[in-house]
């Protein structure tokens, strides 16, 4: 217990002693894995992922994790979601679900799938959760030393396509990311679909996940170009509503953020029974009511309200 | 993708003090897309048994019409209803009949047996796809929440509910357990069996 203790608290100094006096423990993890590289040190040259000692890693991996292939795999992986964005006039609407589910049980209904990278790019968040989270995270960190090498803000497709070389690189280790870069740069607002085959779209309107086919549906119906603010936001929200009312593995609550010149906004979280049944509430754009199609139908069909004369 | 998750939906029975409840959800699927919000999985044998059946919804279908067709056979036939149990092994021996084909169900059986003293004392039984029958004093579930609602009521059951607690106990169950089950869902459906009266009530549930 002590050793264990005394591995983790000596320093790159104490270890020069100690090699002298032959003790060197070769399995010992390097200072650069933690301090001042904020956990992403064993990214650091000469530093690595630590490999399962097998001929082939990646066909190893995949035989213990959830895969398309075969879901009754051990080790499951966040897959259900709904994730949407668009650009308009007024900017870019990024708008998500936040359910996790591994099989068919909800694991939680409260995830943040939107990445915050900086004040002024959103990432989302499909696929692999980790994946995500870590590596946009990591963008975040190149992204802030490219402001401070060139005096000057990322622009969307640089930072999208440093993510996508990025993933491209680990291409067929078991990357699973299907992700929105969203943001605001000198050409305007802008959106980048990168996924982890190392495909990299430039677009106005991407949806990705299992109930993207549902958001599709409403996007596709309700866009246009010159949409308000108010118009872009209600379509973002009644959207993710139809994928989570829908889609099995989408629900729980809507998280929605609006992309302007001066940076991103979080505009709300839904709950999306709520909307259902009750609708966003005293929301700019909303047309009151519930977005449900019972809600909405509710003694409002063709029955004869009155008897016919004869 | 397993054929008995392809529709979803779960059904719970739970006993009572000289009552029981059966209740089930209204979702039926097509794998991860929901079709119909307004499917149910419950139906009435006789004035005091109601059977629920989960699964395959073609299944669901084609079982709820032959118990139909078999309860009147021996109604007919024997000049008097069906008791609970009696019925219950009726479903066994019709699973069984296809041990090598099995209909994709799970049922469970809900009701009020006729004690020899007249009196009637609460029943409830489940059974496999293929009918091996399982009585409980407690609760019966099935379906693709299952596992939850197992978890769910083994902590909100108690002996000896009158019909209105039992009635909020089984729907307390049922809706906080298809909340955490991606198949179930999208509102819910409950009976509770008395010896007077029958009460049925839809629940307004998670429309997600």
């Amino acid at each position: 217990m002590n050793s264990l203790v005394r591995q983790f608290l000596i320093t790159d100094a104490d270890r020069e002693t100690e090699r002298s006096s032959e003790l060197t423990n070769e399995d010992r993890p390097s200072d650069a894995l933690w301090g001042s590289q904020a956990g992403f040190g064993h990214l650091v040259e000469g530093h690595a992922f630590n490999i399962p000692a097998v001929p082939d890693p990646s066909a190893f991996l995949r035989l213990h994790t959830d895969d398309h292939a075969d879901p009754n795999c051990k080790i499951k992986i966040q897959h259900g979601t709904t994730t949407l964005a668009f650009r308009f006039q007024g900017g870019v609407i990024v708008a998500v679900d936040s359910r996790a589910t591994a099989g068919s049980y909800i694991a939680s209904g409260t995830v943040k799938k939107v990445i915050e990278i900086n004040p002024y790019l959103l990432g989302t968040m499909a696929g692999g959760a980790a994946d995500c989270q870590y590596w946009e995270t990591y963008l975040g960190i190149q992204c802030r030393l490219h402001e401070l090498r060139n005096r000057e803000r990322i622009s969307v497709a640089a930072a999208s396509k440093y993510l996508s070389n990025l993933v491209y690189s680990y291409k067929g280790m078991g990357l699973s990311m299907g992700t929105m870069i969203c943001g605001w740069d000198k050409t305007g607002p802008t959106i980048f679909y990168v996924d982890s085959d190392g495909s990299r779209l430039k677009g106005d309107l991407f949806s990705v996940g299992s109930g993207s086919t549902f958001a599709y549906g409403v996007l596709d119906q309700g866009y246009r170009w010159d949409m308000t603010d108010e118009e872009a936001q209600e379509l973002g929200r009644r959207s993710i509503y139809a994928a989570g009312h829908r889609d099995a593995f989408s629900g729980n609550t809507c998280n929605l953020y609006h992309v302007k010149e001066d940076g991103w906004k979080f505009i709300g979280n839904y709950d999306i029974t709520k909307l259902h049944y009750d609708g966003p509430g005293a929301v700019p754009g909303a047309p009151g009511g519930g977005y449900g199609y019972d809600v909405r139908t509710d003694s409002r069909f063709s029955t004869l309200s009155e008897p016919v004369a004869a | 993708m397993s054929i008995m998750e392809h529709n979803g939906g779960s059904v719970i029975a739970m006993a009572g003090k000289d009552c029981v409840a059966i209740a089930s959800d209204l979702r039926l699927g097509a794998g991860a897309m929901t079709v119909a919000m307004n499917f149910e999985k419950i139906f009435p044998v006789s004035d005091r048994i109601y059977l629920g059946l989960t699964g395959l919804a073609t299944d669901i279908t084609t079982l709820r019409d032959r118990f139909r067709y078999l309860v009147n056979m021996f109604t007919i036939k024997e000049s008097r209803t069906i008791e609970p149990s009696t019925f219950a092994h009726l479903v066994s021996s019709t699973l069984y009949s296809r041990r090598f084909g099995p209909y994709f169900t799970e049922p469970v059986i809900a009701g009020l047996e006729r004690t020899p003293s007249g009196g009637l004392k609460p029943y409830i039984a489940g059974a496999d796809l293929i009918g091996c029958l399982n009585f409980a004093e407690d609760f019966i579930v099935a379906g693709t929440a299952s596992d939850k609602l197992f978890g769910v009521a083994e902590g909100l059951w108690e002996p000896n509910l009158g019909p209105e607690d039992l009635f909020e106990t089984i729907s307390q169950t049922l809706l906080n357990s298809v909340d955490r089950d991606a198949y179930s869902g999208w509102g819910a459906i409950v009976y509770v069996i008395t010896p007077e009266k029958v009460i049925t009530r839809t629940l307004k549930g998670r429309m997600d």
